[in-house]
Formats: structure tokens, sequence, C-alpha cells
């Protein structure tokens, strides 16, 4: 059972990767997706015509949802991506080193995880502006401490080995050690991580979406869909349905995913001889 | 070839549960030695005896406390920071389990050229014929290089681990243990492995190891250590089967012959050894120590010659000898 | 001669995993007898562990037995084993750190034992404990009953193991490398400690070693195995003055003796595949004295003088194939 929901999430998340490498040929309606408004079609039901309905504006929704695909993905990897570019060599470098170099770097960790992300993008834009890159911004400043703290624990365990320990009395420098040695140790932590994160960072791209923040309308998010959509929800009910449906989906395979990613990473290698 | 004067190695430990109070673990407690060139010296003790953490010292992976450590002429305890390096060009180091001191991440060619990258520029070419020969010496062929840790067994990648110790020609080379976690055919074929090399070569050996058989089959001298301190220092031979140090005697009669005639005898002695935080004052032995006098607490723990090359810190030995 | 109290009959043993079927033991024959110490030696992969698990009915469920095992004259199940396993039969494992709870001090672990395995009501279990750890010649029982696990040595951790497994007054103690990870001065006090309170009580042991010294110490009789087969068997004596398989002789010969110092000569070649051993003696390849025969047919165990058994062709009739 659990296998199957497995490769059921790789599935989804392919899905919809092609549905955003081919959003211009799938979507019936691709204009309508990006924006123009159709007000003959307002607030129809799903039919033939419109598989998914059309919402306030006579947009169909089932292109919108194609075409916001595109949005959640790019979100969902820059976020993770740029987190641990910035995470990782923090974390490396405070592991490696302790002492002074590790307290300063966990201190200023420790600051930005102090900021709720939430709070955070409402400074941000307000400062900055309203935005699709600035809700990035605020999400990857509030995202990397967490994976400073997955790779310093790394380097701290990998430094005490003896192959390390080895690379020392050799005469290796220390910035070789930590890219030779502690880095590739440190990586398969932060992607199960990551892999997961995806699915939370889509999550809270759409929350900040739906307040307004990050991407602004006509643009075709989905949680910008449902936001819009939510006042219609008792009497136009597809309008924010589907594009919390898809949500709900991506996230759940992503976390799925995560959990095959690390069973493949762990050392399942235990021999059973003797 | 290698001198130690006084070596010292105090580590601060925080006593639990108490804030201020600092014990001081004395891990290496004024230890002098000297080994010539092309010999090799086994250092032997029990667990907490400090032999791990004074090797380290020796190239200075462990910074020392004080004392003075003369490598090869070089007064390597002088050198500033960034002159540390230059001491792995004479001393490489084999460590005791050979999987874990592999990266697993990395093929032996990468493995056993690491430290020869990180000295000089080598090119690509010169780099594989270089690790072919290296793995010709110690016994591997070809076909091993581009193998991963996980791929050789445990006497395997100990050959590996000593043609990555070769790779920048050292005239020194410390083994901590090396063949402690190898089964016994195993064993013999990497101190056979050992001893051809140390010939060829001309290499002088630090042996490391709670392994009195084993230090007995490859050193040429024996230093048996306790609590952090030397406690005799003679020829191999001499030391197992006559030594001069009580501790010494306990540890031999400790030692299980593989004998037809062998019999179990009752426990030279009793307990433990005394925790290294608080050790005895003068003789760290004189607790557990059937000869014990008053004055061994006064003990002032330097060696002293008893026999032709044989030296002891036990003042019996060193009052036997005097009269 | 004493009655027998183990035997193994034929036994052999696969596991399914997924890099193929792994050939552990293959026709193990031996016999435990009453009030012996009988050794296992062998190196890594050679099954000694494997076949104490046997015993125990320990193995795990991708284990493929055949063959019997005895306790008593009794065949061994799935079911009476589990009456057998701490009453009748007691382990002493190589790492006590992993068989202690590191959140119950000492005298209650011991007392849960007594408790279990003797019906001794609490309040008289908490207090035999002092009096147990006595016996097995811990000093200073009294402080130490109260310990917790992290707070002992090595060698007082194995004194409380040996005490929990004579709790129940075994016939039958396996000890798998109990010394290994001590250091030499502990180590002789505890197998002095299991000498005089095997004398005492009068039960065997099943001493699983890869140390040549201490078999030499300690055993009566000695099981040498190679890959999973049982290749030789001897007194102690006999095996030390006169091996006569191959591998025993080219162990004896890796084993080097403080003593006596001089070369030692290594066995060429390596331990074969357990998942494709090799047909015929599975030594036969790193074999001096290997002849055709011996890459056909596997040896059978024959005894070729006075309770000396050795499974080779060499001594199996005609050497010449």
């Amino acid at each position: 059972m659990k296998r199957r929901l497995s490769w059921f999430s790789v599935l989804v998340i392919f899905a919809v990767v092609i549905m955003a490498l081919l959003a211009p040929i799938i979507a019936p309606y691709p204009q309508q997706a990006l924006g123009e408004p159709n007000p003959a079609e307002r607030l129809q039901p799903p039919s033939w015509k419109h598989i998914m309905g059309t919402d306030h504006m006579g947009r169909d929704i089932f292109s919108r949802i194609i075409y916001g695909s595109r949005t959640s993905l790019i979100v969902g990897i820059s976020v993770t991506f740029l987190a641990a570019l910035i995470g990782l060599p923090v974390g490396i470098v405070a592991g490696y080193y302790g002492g002074f170099v590790d307290t300063i770097l966990m201190r200023v960790t420790d600051i930005f995880l102090a900021f709720p992300p939430l709070l955070l993008a409402l400074l941000i834009s307000s400062t900055m502006g309203k935005g699709f890159g600035n809700a990035i911004i605020a999400l990857v400043i509030s995202w990397w401490p967490w994976y400073a703290r997955l790779a310093r624990s790394q380097a701290v365990s990998t430094k005490n080995l003896a192959f390390v320990e080895a690379a020392r009395s050799s005469g290796v420098s220390n910035v070789m050690i930590m890219l030779r040695h502690i880095f590739p140790s440190s990586i398969p932590p932060v992607v199960v991580q990551g892999t997961m994160d995806m699915g939370t960072a889509i999550l809270e791209a759409a929350a900040l979406s739906f307040l307004g923040l990050g991407i602004q309308p006509p643009a075709p998010d989905w949680g910008l869909m449902v936001s819009e959509g939510k006042n219609y929800f008792l009497n136009y009910w597809w309008i924010p349905t589907f594009p919390g449906l898809f949500i709900f989906l991506l996230v759940m395979s992503f976390n799925l995913l995560g959990d095959l990613v690390r069973e493949s990473v762990d050392p399942r290698l235990r021999r059973r001889f003797f | 070839m290698v001198e130690v004067y006084e070596l010292k190695k105090y580590f601060a430990v925080r006593k639990t549960g108490q804030w201020s109070a600092k014990s001081v673990l004395k891990a290496v407690d004024n230890v002098s030695f000297t080994v010539r060139m092309g010999e090799t010296l086994g250092i032997v003790g029990e667990s907490g005896s400090g032999k791990s953490t004074l090797v380290r010292c020796l190239t200075r992976l462990i910074e020392p406390t004080s004392g003075k450590v003369v490598l090869d002429g070089e007064e390597i305890t002088k050198y500033r920071k960034r002159d540390l390096r230059k001491i792995s060009k004479n001393v490489q180091m084999v460590f005791q389990d050979p999987v874990s001191s592999l990266n697993p991440r990395m093929n032996v060619l990468s493995i056993i050229s690491e430290p020869l990258s990180a000295h000089e520029k080598i090119s690509k070419t010169e780099r594989k014929s270089l690790v072919v020969d290296l793995l010709k010496e110690v016994g591997l062929n070809e076909e091993h290089m581009y193998k991963y840790p996980g791929e050789l067994s445990g006497g395997q990648c100990q050959r590996v681990a000593i043609a990555r110790a070769l790779s920048i020609k050292p005239k020194i080379l410390i083994l901590d243990e090396p063949t402690a976690s190898l089964d016994v055919s195993v064993q013999a074929q990497v101190l056979e492995l050992l001893e051809k090399l140390q010939k060829e070569h001309s290499l002088t050996y630090l042996f490391v190891s709670h392994d009195i058989a084993v230090v007995r089959s490859i050193s040429h001298k024996a230093m048996v250590m306790y609590l952090g301190k030397v406690m005799e220092i003679g020829p191999t031979e001499k030391v197992v089967n006559e030594p001069l140090h009580p501790y010494t005697k306990v540890l031999m009669r400790s030692v299980p012959i593989p004998d037809p005639d062998s019999v179990l005898t009752e426990p030279a002695i009793q307990g433990e050894p005394p925790s290294a935080l608080n050790p005895p004052s003068g003789c760290p032995f004189r607790t557990r120590c059937p000869n014990a006098v008053d004055e061994c607490s006064l003990a002032d723990m330097t060696l002293k010659k008893v026999e032709e090359d044989r030296y002891s810190a036990c003042i019996l030995n060193q009052r036997r000898s005097d009269s | 001669m004493s009655e027998e109290l183990v035997r193994f009959e034929d036994y052999s043993l696969d596991f399914m995993t997924l890099y193929g079927r792994i050939k552990a033991l293959k026709n193990v024959n031996f016999q435990i007898r009453k009030n012996e110490v009988f050794s296992l030696v062998g190196e890594t992969g050679c099954g000694k562990t494997v076949t104490s698990l046997a015993l125990l009915g320990l193995l795990p469920s991708n284990a493929r037995p055949r063959g019997k095992i005895f306790f008593e004259q009794e065949q061994l199940t799935a079911q009476n084993v589990e009456q057998k396993r701490g009453r009748d039969i007691a382990v002493v494992f190589q790492d006590p750190m992993t068989s202690l709870n590191p959140l119950y001090t000492v005298r209650q672990q011991l007392a849960d034992v007594l408790m279990a395995r003797r019906q001794v009501p609490k309040k008289e279990a908490l207090r035999s404990v002092v009096d147990i750890l006595r016996e097995v010649q811990m000093l200073d029982a009294n402080r130490v009953a109260d310990l917790y696990p992290h707070e002992l040595s090595g060698g007082m951790k194995q004194r409380v193991m040996i005490a929990m497994a004579l709790s129940c007054r075994p016939k039958l103690l396996i000890a798998d490398e109990p010394t290994t990870a001590l250091d030499v001065t502990i180590q002789k006090q505890i197998l002095w400690l299991m000498k005089s309170l095997r004398e005492k009580h009068g039960f065997s042991i099943l001493f699983i070693t890869h140390d040549m010294g201490v078999v030499a110490e300690f055993a009566h009789r000695v099981g040498v195995m190679y890959a999973g087969s049982i290749v030789e068997i001897a007194t102690k004596r006999r095996l030390f003055k006169n091996p006569l398989h191959p591998y025993t002789v080219g162990l004896l010969n890796a084993v080097p003796n403080p003593r006596v110092g001089g070369k030692l000569r290594a066995i060429p070649g390596s331990v074969p595949s357990l998942v494709n051993p090799p047909t015929g003696c599975r030594f036969n390849e790193r074999c001096e004295r290997a002849f055709r025969k011996c890459f056909k047919e596997t040896p059978p165990l024959i005894e070729v003088e006075d309770q000396h058994y050795v499974a080779c062709h060499v001594y199996g009739g005609d050497e010449n194939g």
C-alpha cells in the first residue's frame, strides 16, 4: 500500500511537470489563463466546454490550473534550492571549524530563525513591494537557517570520522577537506529535507498569494485562485476547490517523494551474514 | 630519527554537575624517548594509557601542552601554524579501522593520490602511474584502482591506507593499531607487508598496539605506558620475556600464550586502573603494585638506565641496578 | 568421557538475501559435552556466531536451516528452544553496552532477571543482588549495585552480564567473544572468573573466539571452522601440538606468540564468497596440499585418531584422488 502511494506521488509530480512544460499546448484557452477576461461566460459550472468551469472573470479554470503549475513548481524548486545554497556553506563552515566561528555563525542563523515567515514576507513586500520575486526572497530568507542547521550537524559528525583525520594528517588543507570530504556527506540529508520542503514551500507561497502578497493578479497562481475564489465558494464551489485540490495533491506528493528519497539514501545495505 | 623530550598533553575537563571545578586529564605526562632510523618502536599499553594521544602529538594532529619533538633533525614543536603542513611530508599515519579511514565516496585512485595532490601539483597521467606503482608495492593491482572502499575487504582497505601513507615518501610511519580489526591470517599478511616496506625504504615505524604478541613480532624496541607515563623501554624480546617494571610483569603474565601447554593461572592483578582524572601521585601504578613502598608516591618517573639499552621508571629497579 | 549435552547433526544453514543465497553453514557436526569448555574458533565469516544463534533459536526470518540440533538428547524445535533459552542455555555477548538498559541501575536489572527467570519475589531479589555481584568477583559490590550502566567499565559490565546469564543456573553458557573488547589484564580476570564459576556450578561453556591464545588457556576441546564448515575438532593439546587440517596449520602459523616471536607466515588468498562457494572443500583454492578430489567432493568429518576429527581428503584414504 505504501509503495503504491509513493509511486502515485511520483506520477503526480511528473504530470505536473509535464503540465508546466507543455502549458501553451495543453491548455484549451491559453489567453484566458494568462488573464484575458471573458465576461460572457462568467461563473459557469463544469461542462464539456470548460471542464472545471469558469471563474468570476469568465476565464477557464482548467487552463489557469495548467499555467498555475508553473509558478508552483518554480516556487517549490527555487526556494529550496536557494535556501540550500546559502545554508549548506554556512552550516559546513560552522560545523567544521567549531569554536568561535561556529558560535558566531549559529547566532546569526538563530536571528534569522526567529522570523516567522509570513511576517517576514509582509515586511519585505511592504518595503520592497509585492510580487513573485519578492515572495521567493522572503521565503528563502526564512528558510535557509534550517539547512544550515542540518548541514552543521552532519559536518560535526563527519569531521570526527577516521578518514577526515587521515586527510588532515596527510596535510590536506582545511578548505579541501571541507570540499572533498565534509560537503559530499552533508548533501544527502539536505536533499531529503529539501524534497519534502518543496511541498511546504509551495504551500507557504500559496498562503502568501492568498494574503495578497507574493504573486499578483491576474497571474494564474493556484494560491491566488483560491484567494480570489473564496468569496464565491458557496454558490460556485468549483472556483476555489480545483486549485485547492491541486495544491493538496502536489504538496502531498512532494512529501511522499521525500520519504522515498530518504529510504533510498539510507544505508539499507545491512549485511545479514553472520 | 625521532626524539621526544618531556612531552605533555593535558586536557581540561569540566566535571559533570559542577560549573567551575575543572579537572585535568593528564593523557600524556612527561614522556621522553628516541627511535633510531629504520627501527620499529612498539608502544604498548591498555586503554587509558595515553598511547594514541601520544602519537597524535608527534604530528601535532593534537597540539601538545608542552615538550619537544624532533623529527629527522627538525624541531616540529617550534613550527608555526603555516609550517605545520611540512610535518606531513615526513610523517604519515595509518589508522586502526581501515574501512572508516577511507572516504567511502572516493575511489582508490583518488584516495591514494590525495596526500600528494595536497602538497604538489601533478598531472593526471603522473598521478595514475604513481598510484599503479604504489598499488603493486602493497600487493594490489591496477584493477583495484577504480574500486570503492565498500568493495574491498578489510585487509585490502588497509593496504590502500598504507599505499596512501607511502605516496609522499615519508621517512616515518605512525601506525595506530593497524591490524586490530583484521583477522589473524590477514593480519599476518599486513605485518609481512609492513616489514618488507620497512626494509626497502628504510622506514622508521612507531607501532601502537594493545596486542603484545603483534608488537613482539614486528618491533625492535618496546615501550610500555600506563596512565600517561612510560614505565619501561627496551628491546622487545627482553621487555616481554624478562620484564623489569612490576606493571610490565603483570601485563606479560596476563597475555594468553597460544601454546599447547598453556594453563589459565590466577590473575596477577585485580580491579581496574584508577581514573586518569585523578592518578595516584608519583608512580601511577603504586596503588595496585605488589612491590610498592612508601617512596613510590614521591617517584619522579624519569627513565633511568637499568641494564644495557634498558630503561625503567621503577625506583626499585633503579636501586637494584645502582647497588 | 562425559555425556553429551549438545549435538549438531548434519546442520546446514542458508540465508535468503538480496545478494543471493548465502550458504552460511555446511554440514556442521560437533558435540559439546557436559562440564567442558568447547571453543569454536575461526575468522570472520566462518559461521561461528551463526552457529550459536542457531543453537539459541535466534536466527532471522530469512534463515533456511536443514539438519538437527540436539540438547540433552532432545531435538530442538522452534517451540522448545524458547523454553530453554534463558534457562538451560544462557548467553554472554561481546558488547555489554547494548545488552544493558541504560535507564536502569544494575540492581534493578539483575533483580528483574531473578524475578522473571526464577520467580523470586521482588524484595528478596533486590536484596540478593549484592551477593550475586560478590559471586562474580565484583569489587565494592555494595556501591556498584546502585550504579547505572554508563558508570561501569567494560570489565564490570561483563561481570554483570555473566551474573545475569548464570542467575538461572544454565547447563550451557554461550560466550561469544566475551573478552575481545577488554584490556588484557581485565580479560584475564574475566576468564578466571568464568573458570571458577564453571568449576563450582558444573555447566558447559561454548566459547566463541578468534584469539588462539585464549583458546590455549581456556578450552578443553576446540572446533575449527572455515567458511561455514567445521574442518577440525580436537582436544586443545592435540590441536596445538598436532594440527592436521591445512587451514589449522596455516592459522597457527599466522598467530603471533609473544614469548617466541619469530616469523609469521600468512595464508595466501582470501576467504571465498559464501554466495558462490567453491565445489568440494571450501579451502581448496588456498590449500598447498589440495589435489583433484578436493575440487570435486566435500570431505566428510572423520575421526583420524582418538577424539581428533578432520574434514580433509588428505586423511580420507586415497591421497591421489
